[in-house]
């Protein structure tokens, strides 16, 4: 499904990624892990298509179609969905009225009519139900004062909107509660099937105990230095990243 | 001959028809003198030091436009609240139009300034207030001069007017160039209520000059929502100056939006003169082309335990220009007040240009005032965040466009009024929100 080849990117001159290559298949899940400032989230922002960055090299296709020169919107359309870390705060807009923008917006570049009122009313209050959001939460003013792991519990309700193809999740369990990372990997498991994929960016092995990934792997100053299984987490966990660092010298 | 001298020459004509011996008659004098001597305003002047009226000075405008022009209610229905019932009072180029209005005098009085200023039972009620709460810079001298028709809106004590009231100024322009004078007085006595939507509106594209002036007075505990709502047409401009003077525990709020009109300028002033007045002054400018919006407001706190809050949004495309100038002027027995004052703005363009100057004046040692300016951009986080969940470019700068207004219309208390105006601003930037507005 996501074939990311030899993957160079920079920002304002400074060289963040440094030749990534990542393939996804439908109904797999892959963990991203790496230190602070090993540009997980640049590679996160990159498929998702932050103009800021600039691709200098490399190709990313989602179903062979190469996507690097398409705007963010067209790569949503295509069924990126990027969680992000940092979610933003926009006063003015509520999370429904958000949702059914976004959620009309990509019926549109469908060719679809919007989406009939009752259908959409039937589908938040399913979607919130399945993240345990309060209803009155809905009418606030979109991530504006809501708790670091109300934002991330609102990510995921996006995504569960969305039903994206390629879901990229960035450190969506920083700042969850245990009963709450329970809640939303539940509800990421619930919305995981054959046909879509899932790229889980995060520092904990922790997460990785509810939300499984089949492949592991690890940046490291812009380039991935190692992947594996599950039990690479452990290892990461336990040990921490000089241990690959020694190995790559 | 220059619009002053012939303006000078329409005073003498105008004068022949006044009565010499009303009291009127020496307030109109004085005005049109000092209107003589200072002259329209330039460019030196500090409060007018960003917007020039030199370009619509030299037009040739007919002062009392012919009241010939028949308008069909189907062809200006979109521009009255039509979903709620409202009294309306209508005027084509300065002329009272029966036919669209709806006025009363039941309880509360909803007319017009022709009859307040030539009849005779209310000679005292003009001796009171007409003029009184106005300044004399010299726009609203020359308005005072020419003073004639427009609303006069009288709410008795404890009574609620039940329905809004509609003030709209159509302008047919069926000579080349016009300019109107309206003049509105507004009285709301002891705890009173009223809501009013006022509108200038040119109907086709000739030149018009409108400098209108209202009086507001808000007796003990009164309460008035004032909502004006400026969308004018490319060769259409305002000079709008409101004043509005406050007894105690009186609420005012004054909303602007200012979505269109070649050039705008709001004088806008409060004078509180009791204790507990609660001002509030909400605006909300959304401009492109090469239009002109100048906000100029003051509050004058005189007692003690007030408050003012002021919220204005601008966002400013193409070459559009727009000034904000806020002055909050504290005297020193004004203890104990809160004065709020915030001028946010988005320049789209990088053509577009704004001027915002805050000015706080404060005497009095035991008070609260904050004030907070800023421009900027669209904020480009906030847009690839919307663009990444398939909203397109357009579309989210549209929303955070409408997210930026919408705190002003929050406070907008007519739900159908809010709904207009929020119909307003999508079809400004062009585009359908996609939800329930
Ligand atoms: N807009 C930017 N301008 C300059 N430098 C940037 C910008 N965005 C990212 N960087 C730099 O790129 C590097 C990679 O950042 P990135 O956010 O991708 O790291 P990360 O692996 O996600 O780290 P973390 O685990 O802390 O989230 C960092 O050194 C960061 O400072
Ligand atoms: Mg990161």
């Amino acid at each position: 499904m996501l074939q990311i080849k030899d993957v160079y990117a920079s920002v304002e001159e400074k060289d963040i990624l440094k030749g990534i290559s990542l393939s996804v298949n439908a109904g797999e899940v892959h963990a991203i892990m790496g230190p602070n400032g090993a540009g997980k989230s640049t590679l996160a922002s990159i498929i998702a298509g932050k103009e800021e960055f600039e691709l200098t090299k490399g190709h990313i296709t989602i179903d062979g179609e190469d996507i690097t020169e398409l705007d963010a919107e067209e790569r949503a359309h295509k069924g990126v969905f990027l969680s992000f870390q940092y979610p933003i705060e926009i006063p003015g807009v509520s999370v429904t009225n958000f949702i059914k923008t976004a959620i009309n917006e990509n019926r549109k570049a469908k060719g679809l009519k919007d989406m009939p009122a009752s259908e959409m009313l039937k589908k938040i209050k399913e979607k919130a139900d399945l993240l345990e959001i309060d209803r009155k939460f809905l009418s606030r003013s979109l991530n504006v004062g809501f708790s670091g792991g109300e934002k991330k519990r609102n990510e995921i309700f996006q995504m569960a909107m969305l039903e994206p193809k390629l879901a990229i999740l960035d450190e969506t369990d920083s700042g969850l509660d245990i009963d709450a990372l329970k809640v939303v990997a539940n509800g990421v498991n619930k919305l995981k099937n054959k046909d879509n994929a899932v790229i889980v960016i995060t520092h904990y092995q922790r997460l990785l105990d509810y939300i499984v990934p089949d492949f592991v792997h690890v940046i490291m100053d812009g380039k991935i230095v190692k992947s594996g299984t599950k039990q690479l987490a452990y290892e990461l966990e336990e040990k921490g990243y000089d241990w690959i660092k020694e190995e790559l010298v | 001959m220059s619009l002053k001298e012939k303006l000078q020459s329409s005073y003498l004509a105008f004068e022949d028809h006044l009565q010499a011996d009303s009291p009127l008659h020496d307030v109109r004098n004085k005005a049109m003198k000092s209107f003589e001597t200072k002259g329209f305003p330039s460019k030196k002047e500090e409060a007018w030091k960003y917007t020039s009226l030199n370009a619509l000075l030299n037009k040739e405008y007919s002062i009392f436009p012919k009241n010939d022009t028949a308008i069909e209610f189907k062809d200006v229905k979109k521009y009255f609240l039509n979903d709620i019932d409202t009294y309306k009072v209508v005027f084509i180029d300065g002329v009272y139009s029966s036919f669209l209005s709806q006025i009363t005098h039941d309880v509360i009085d909803v007319c017009l300034m022709s009859s307040a200023l030539n009849k005779s039972k209310y000679s005292s009620i003009i001796e009171t207030y007409f003029n009184k709460a106005a300044n004399s810079d010299s726009l609203t001298c020359l308005n005072t001069a020419f003073a004639k028709e427009g609303a006069y809106i009288r709410i008795a004590k404890h009574k609620e007017a039940q329905k809004p009231i509609e003030i709209i100024n159509f302008a047919t322009g069926t000579e080349a160039a016009t300019m109107l004078q309206p003049r509105n007085l507004i009285i709301v006595e002891e705890n009173a209520h009223v809501q009013i939507i006022e509108r200038h509106q040119s109907l086709n594209n000739n030149e018009v000059l409108t400098n209108s002036v209202t009086e507001i007075f808000l007796e003990k505990r009164a309460n008035v929502d004032y909502y004006k709502i400026q969308n004018d047409t490319q060769n259409a401009s305002l000079i709008d100056s409101t004043f509005i003077q406050q007894q105690r525990e009186s609420i005012c709020s004054v909303h602007t939006f200012s979505f269109g009109g070649k050039l705008t300028r709001n004088n806008l002033s409060f004078k509180q003169l009791g204790e507990h007045c609660d001002s509030i002054l909400n605006g909300v400018t959304m401009i492109e082309d090469k239009q002109h919006v100048d906000h100029n407001t003051l509050v004058h706190h005189i007692a003690e335990n007030c408050e003012s809050h002021q919220d204005y949004k601008g966002v400013f495309d193409d070459r559009s220009t727009g000034v904000f100038n806020g002055k909050v002027y504290v005297e020193k027995q004004a203890q104990k007040l809160d004065a709020f004052q915030k001028n946010n703005n988005i320049l789209i363009s990088n053509k577009a240009t704004i001027n915002a100057k805050p000015q706080l004046e404060i005497f009095a040692d035991d008070v609260k005032c904050s004030h907070g300016c800023t421009i900027g951009q669209l904020d480009q986080d906030a847009l690839f965040y919307l663009r990444s969940r398939g909203i397109a470019n357009k579309e989210a700068r549209a929303l955070l466009m409408y997210a930026f207004a919408n705190t002003v219309l929050e406070s907008v208390k007519i739900p159908e009024l809010k709904e207009r105006i929020n119909k307003l601003i999508a079809n400004k930037i062009g585009v359908n929100l996609g939800f329930d507005l």
